[in-house]
């Protein structure tokens, strides 16, 4: 089967006005991405990764160039159709995890679902099966002020893959967790990636998503700088030992 | 034209009444603080309207059914004074802008949540909603206790100034018709107070939200 782009953008930009200054974030961004793709989006903090990171989920719109999400151009979709799109098209992990605080792991894991129409008792079996994928089957009806970081990032992804989305974005998954967590989080992505065959895009700082990302692109001063191949890194990597 | 229906069939996004309800009773519970100093503006502002009403009702009603010495004591006029309606339109404005200023500090405290919502898929609708209702149920909540406080306090007045007698003409049925009124108008009242906010927080681009720190 040959591989389709579900996310592409041509010569996107975006400038933010503050009064009278106009700071460009991203200078014309063309990016390619194909489905089942794990990604990791890294650059420093200024960079423009998250504007980019909004500008792929649909937060946000591009002052000029164009967001294709399964080739379907973004800009070209009104309020409801967008609504539909984050939805069911799009999963979204963040760094502070954003739970909602008064409802239960299980509640936050159906409330996409319920959006999507999707029946009482169904959305209960398939939150339920979604926690237990992720660790948590015995944490169903806590509130996230009873779990640990890591936990709550965990019911996170188990409600980004609610309505088994195309794409899933993490923005700094791992900012916010120590270490050991961290790498628990990353392995958790990488195997739901290879299991559902979920493309993954991670805006991200933290060296250790190399390991896992088929592509990097390294972004700065709001342009691609280089894109690299995670079997170039490794023969890179490779190059340095052996000498 | 099968294509087209199945297409509505599956681009639909809902938020069914008994969850949107639920979600407003789960955010009223955890932020019962707050909660509970907004319910008391809006039963102070009910209460006063009612004790009004009650009071004209309880002399009106000793004016014609009570014993002659009182009918002479408020003989002077126990209609709806001028400086009532005064007062009265005024408490309800305080009311009214306490609730919009209340609910906006409850949109800002919860920049995070609403833009997370909106993540996942909810319309602006939805946010509306979930605005709505509960300001709805925190105004049900305060006009009931504002009509019981109004009644109660005024009836005690009554007792004290005229004694036990007015019981004997006690006005049930127009205190109980005001009491309906008073509830209606601090409901009312609260939605009013509480479209504003929740349009601010229905209109939020998701990415300023996730922005916000804290």
């Amino acid at each position: 089967m040959p591989a389709e782009n579900v996310v592409r953008t041509r010569g996107v930009t975006k400038v933010f006005r503050l009064g009278e200054l106009s700071v460009p974030a991203l200078k014309g961004i063309d990016m390619e991405i194909k489905r089942g793709e794990y990604i990791s989006i890294m650059g420093p903090s200024g960079s423009g990764k998250t504007t980019l990171f909004n500008m792929i989920g649909g937060l946000d719109k591009p002052s000029e160039g164009r967001v294709y999400i399964d080739e379907v151009d973004v800009a070209q979709l009104d309020a409801y159709e967008l609504a539909w799109l984050r939805c069911r098209k799009i999963g979204y992990i963040f760094q502070t995890f954003n739970l909602i605080p008064v409802m239960s792991a299980l509640e936050n894991v159906t409330l996409p679902m319920v959006f999507a129409g999707m029946s009482a008792d169904d959305s209960r079996e398939k939150g339920v099966a979604l926690l237990s994928r992720v660790g948590l089957g015995d944490r169903v009806h806590h509130k996230p002020f009873q779990l640990s970081g890591g936990q709550q990032q965990r019911v996170a992804i188990a409600r980004a893959l609610a309505n088994d989305p195309a794409i899933v974005l993490a923005d700094e998954p791992t900012g916010n967790l120590d270490l050991n967590t961290g790498k628990e989080i990353i392995q958790l992505l990488k195997t739901l990636n290879r299991e559902k065959e979920v493309t993954i895009i991670s805006a991200t700082h933290d060296l250790k998503m190399i390991d896992v990302s088929d592509r990097i692109f390294w972004i700065r001063d709001g342009k691609i700088e280089r894109v690299e191949r995670r079997a170039d890194i490794e023969l890179e990597v490779g190059t340095v030992e052996g000498q | 034209m099968a294509e087209t229906g199945q297409m509505k069939v599956e681009k639909q996004i809902v938020l069914p009444m008994f969850k949107a309800i639920q979600m407003s009773y789960q955010s009223i519970q955890i932020r019962l603080g707050r909660s509970i100093i907004t319910i008391m503006g809006i039963s102070f502002a009910i209460a006063f309207l009612t004790s009004i009403f009650s009071s004209i009702a309880i002399n009106g009603a000793l004016l014609t059914k009570g014993p002659e010495y009182l009918q002479a004591r408020l003989s002077g006029g126990v209609g709806i004074k001028a400086q009532q309606i005064w007062l009265m339109s005024l408490s309800l404005l305080v009311c009214v802008v306490g609730i919009t200023n209340a609910m906006l500090m409850s949109v800002t405290e919860r920049y995070r949540e609403i833009g997370t919502m909106k993540c996942l898929g909810a319309l602006d609708s939805f946010i509306v909603k979930l605005f709505l209702i509960e300001s709805a149920f925190q105004g049900i909540i305060g006009a009931v206790a504002g009509v019981i406080i109004g009644n109660l306090s005024m009836i005690l007045i009554s007792l004290i100034k005229y004694g036990g007698i007015i019981w004997k003409v006690f006005p049930w049925l127009s205190i109980i018709k005001t009491g309906m009124i008073a509830i209606f108008f601090g409901v009312i009242l609260t939605i009013v107070g509480a479209i504003y906010p929740a349009y601010r927080a229905a209109k939020m681009v998701p990415a300023d939200a996730m922005r916000k720190d804290e």
